[in-house]
């Protein structure tokens, strides 16, 4: 098991240069570059090739490139030409955001993706199974801005039930530990800024979750279906087993095993920041700051926050094979 | 018959759906105390400031916020564009422009409780004067450079020669203030956000710090200016707190504020909001109290709903660029001229901006001192249009027209639309247009700047009232926007530039403003007033045409 995960800790690093190297490629060959972003719209030529100068961007793409590899050999992801942070500082300023998010939408996907989607595949054909088969179609469907926009027109403008945009109400004051809002506030026993933290992700959460909602019930739903057609499920029932004991230990727990990959895997895609949310929010994690590197052409965050997402993405999806083996027992991790 | 685990899911179901039920309808204590309350004043800024030290930065957002918290030696009078005393009592200029003494106020102190005196605002002008290393790079002192010139001992030969001279205080509460030689930018420059005057001890403070590193392929702010802390003005406003993750800018009444009106709200949050809609969205659930840049057509369904949209003079120009070297038949002035009659800037003042916009006939709003009344007019006229392109020989042109996507700005809230009717106008006219739209930064800025855009579509909006300001920024010397050296203009720039007697100066501006609109190097459209929206129950800020709103003067009903 330690060797597994040894293992598939050290094919990051092929990846990872890999990545670098496409990445670095990709990035300096879209046109324009950072200067505009940063200079004035009147800066004349001599002032952008002034900054040029001055962010190393005159020199040629190979030296540039292995000033970046030696730096992050060292750890150090350099600084965000936008803000001029440390681009490791800016990542963990607002991956607090996205995590937070993340769970809570995943929390809502699975909370209620799972039961519907078992209740459809044991109801099939029927009303509830037809009424959550084109739900969650519409859940694929809808665009995001356009269910966010939705969701504050009614619950934030018309009802006035949840704020908005942002995390917390602007001037709450509350202290600051983690990052994590909700965590924070439950430790500093501040817990109406838990509170308010927790009510300012409600909105975001449902437009994030909409998604990763449509698919775990489709994927239940056929994993089941399939899995309540298994000959062993058969056998089970024809033992004479209770039909408690049948769905729990039979049919569930091998239907589970394509959702938790998914899981798994729309779990990565969320972290890595959720552009559309976050920007109609004012949510502030990782995904609106990504979004605006590219148009600001800010390497150091483009590449470095790339690069955290991808061992991100690596860890998690070792962590679902790992969840695999208590799933399944005839899954060994060798 | 149901099971157990049934029973199981159906419960997890249905405790998320509680959850999200509970939180709807409780309270927390802590509400009272955010912005709900009216002690807290929150307004949605389209993007967030880079630094609080207005002097090493650019941008309108960054001065928005500094604005509240630094003063400088002038200032222009609320709502309007005249140049009025601010920390400066009165001012005078010697004849030839290059000697400037200010009387001072007395009994102002900065936040951190020092006075502010002769001997502080000299402290600030030789810091700027006594810049080194990485902060004679325009990143750090683009509004020095072009205000002042360089520094007292460049360290790059293209920076420009320093024009400061020096500053020297007479008594504790009379400056003077020399000059190499008289430039435009004076007296403008000294109501400039950049110039804002800090704390002496804060600047010791910052030049403890050091300068920035520098290192090549990094690019780092002084850590002083990313928090709050060090930083400290004269302002109605002080700097509680910037958090970066939520985007949001905290500013706290400052007690021992000199002036008149103070603070009317205990807390000023400024946070960023980039998205229109979510602006107003948040507006009318109560998340915030105001936002500025209000979409054209949110401003009447805004109105009925009781909101207030103060609308801000107008101060900025959007135009039709054209280069004459990326598309040579630009180069005949009836080509020119052609397109000029062919636009109907009237339909886009309608249908396009917001209320109060008007269409332009010369490249400065008609607020500025130097507006000439007796330019010559390109009156909307397709069939003219056709006719002169026909006698030009260019009855057949076709041209590239370069215009921004996803981006608004105080003179064009939305660039693809203003564009479709410049199109439907020049194709009336037997124009051939080829769109090439692209991202506005850095696709757009790198494209129109390096003169690949035939026709394209920008604009400005003035730091001070100077028509130097407008026209000197694009006609005073040879320029890859446009791509044509007329040395008469040039020449004629120059001259108004060293102009000191500001009588003479304008009426230099009024015949520069006749002389461009005869060459007609492009079209100037329009100029529109960005709205501001405000809920019901607040006092708003009186609107400034230069976006310099005093957010002291806010408060609750």
């Amino acid at each position: 098991m330690v060797r597994y995960i040894v293992r598939r800790l050290l094919q990051l690093i092929p990846t990872l240069f890999g990545l670098s190297l496409l990445l670095f490629a990709w990035l300096h060959s879209l046109p324009g570059g950072p200067e505009a972003a940063l200079l004035d719209v009147r800066a004349t030529a001599d002032t952008r090739a002034q900054v040029r100068r001055s962010l190393g961007l005159d020199e040629p793409l190979w030296i540039q490139y292995g000033r970046f590899m030696k730096r992050l050999a060292q750890l150090d992801l350099g600084d965000s030409f936008s803000t001029g942070t440390p681009v490791v500082e800016e990542f963990g300023r607002r991956f607090p955001a996205t995590v937070e998010l993340t769970v809570a939408a995943m929390i809502l996907a699975i909370g209620l993706g799972i039961p519907l989607g078992y209740l459809a595949a044991r109801r099939h054909g029927r009303l509830l199974d037809i009424l959550t088969v084109s739900g969650s179609l519409l859940g694929i469907c809808i665009p995001i801005f356009f269910l966010g926009f939705l969701l504050k027109a009614l619950l934030a403008v018309k009802l006035g039930w949840f704020p908005s945009l942002g995390r917390q109400t602007p001037g709450l004051d509350a202290t600051r530990v983690t990052g994590f809002y909700v965590l924070d506030g439950v430790l500093t026993r501040e817990f109406d800024a838990s509170w308010d933290a927790l009510k300012h992700l409600v909105l975001p959460g449902i437009a994030l979750a909409s998604i990763p909602f449509a698919i775990i019930v489709r994927m239940t739903r056929a994993s089941v279906l399939e899995v309540l057609g298994e000959d062993y499920v058969r056998t089970a029932e024809a033992k004479g087993l209770r039909e408690s004991t049948v769905r729990r230990r039979h049919v569930l727990r091998n239907a589970m095993l394509p959702v938790a990959t998914s899981i798994g895997l729309l779990t990565g895609g969320l972290l890595s920041g959720a552009v559309l949310t976050e920007t109609v929010f004012a949510f502030g994690g990782i995904g609106s700051f990504l979004a605006e590197a590219i148009s600001n052409r800010d390497y150091p965050v483009l590449m470095g926050f790339i690069m955290i997402i991808a061992v991100l993405y690596v860890l998690i999806n070792l962590a679902v094979d790992l969840s695999y083996s208590l799933l399944d027992p005839r899954v060994r991790v060798r | 018959m149901k099971s157990r685990k049934l029973r199981g899911l159906l419960a997890l179901a249905s405790v998320t759906v509680l959850a999200l039920g509970t939180a709807a309808c409780a309270k927390s204590d802590r509400d009272d105390g955010g912005s709900g309350d009216k002690d807290t004043f929150v307004f949605g800024t389209p993007g967030s400031p880079k630094s609080l030290d207005p002097s090493l930065a650019t941008d309108g957002e960054t001065f928005r916020v500094t604005r509240q918290v630094f003063e400088t030696l002038l200032k222009h009078e609320p709502g309007g564009t005249k140049i009025v005393p601010s920390l400066a009592e009165s001012y005078e200029q010697s004849p030839d422009g290059l000697i400037w003494t200010f009387n001072l106020r007395s009994g102002v102190k900065f936040h951190d409780g020092e006075a502010f005196n002769a001997a502080a605002v000299c402290k600030n002008y030789e810091r700027w004067y006594n810049w080194t290393g990485t902060y004679q790079n325009t990143n750090f002192s683009s509004y020095w450079q072009e205000l002042f010139g360089g520094f007292a001992k460049n360290e790059d030969a293209k920076t420009p020669a320093a024009n400061f001279k020096s500053c020297a205080p007479q008594g504790d509460l009379k400056v003077v203030i020399t000059v190499d030689h008289y430039s435009a930018t004076l007296p403008g420059a000294f109501t400039h956000a950049s110039l804002g005057l800090h704390s002496p001890k804060a600047i010791e403070k910052y030049t403890a710090e050091g300068n920035p590193t520098g290192e090549a392929g990094k690019f780092n702010y002084p850590a002083f200016s990313q928090t709050a802390g060090t930083v400290a003005g004269t302002g109605p406003f002080k700097y509680a707190n910037w958090d970066k993750g939520a985007q949001e800018v905290t500013l706290e009444a400052f007690d021992g504020y000199w002036g008149s009106p103070k603070a009317g709200v205990k807390k000023l949050v400024m946070k960023t909001i980039k998205d229109a809609n979510a602006g107003r969205q948040a507006l009318q659930s109560g998340d915030i109290q105001g936002y500025d840049l209000v979409a054209p057509a949110d401003v009447s369904p805004l109105k009925d709903a009781g909101y207030q949209v103060p609308t801000r003079g107008v101060f900025n120009l959007l135009y039709l660029g054209m280069q004459q070297e990326a598309e040579p038949l630009l180069q005949k002035k009836e080509v020119r001229e052609a397109i000029a009659h062919a636009i109907d800037k009237q339909s886009i003042v309608t249908s396009k901006l917001p209320p109060g916009a008007k269409a332009a006939d010369q490249f400065m709003p008609d607020t500025v001192e130097g507006y000439s009344t007796t330019v010559p007019k390109y009156d909307y006229n397709p069939e003219k249009a056709k006719e002169l392109l026909k006698g030009a020989g260019a009855d057949k042109l076709s041209i590239d027209f370069c215009y921004p996507t996803e981006v608004s700005r105080p003179y064009m809230p939305s660039p693809p639309e203003i564009f479709e009717i410049l199109k439907a106008n020049l194709q009336a006219a037997g124009i051939t247009v080829n769109d090439k739209p692209m991202k506005w930064a850095p696709d757009y800025l790198d494209a129109t700047d390096a003169g690949k855009c035939p026709l394209y579509i920008i604009g400005w909006t003035g730091d001070y009232n100077e028509a130097y300001n407008f026209i000197g920024t694009w006609f005073a010397v040879y320029d890859g926007g446009w791509g044509f050296k007329n040395e008469k203009l040039f020449a004629d720039m120059a001259t108004v530039s060293k102009e000191p007697d500001k009588a003479k100066r304008i009426e230099l501006y009024k015949a520069l403003n006749d002389e461009i609109m005869t060459y007609l190097p492009g079209v100037p459209l329009t100029s529109s007033p960005p709205s501001m929206a405000f809920a019901p129950n607040v006092n708003p800020p009186t609107t400034s045409p230069l976006t310099q709103e005093n957010f002291a003067e806010v408060s609750y009903k």
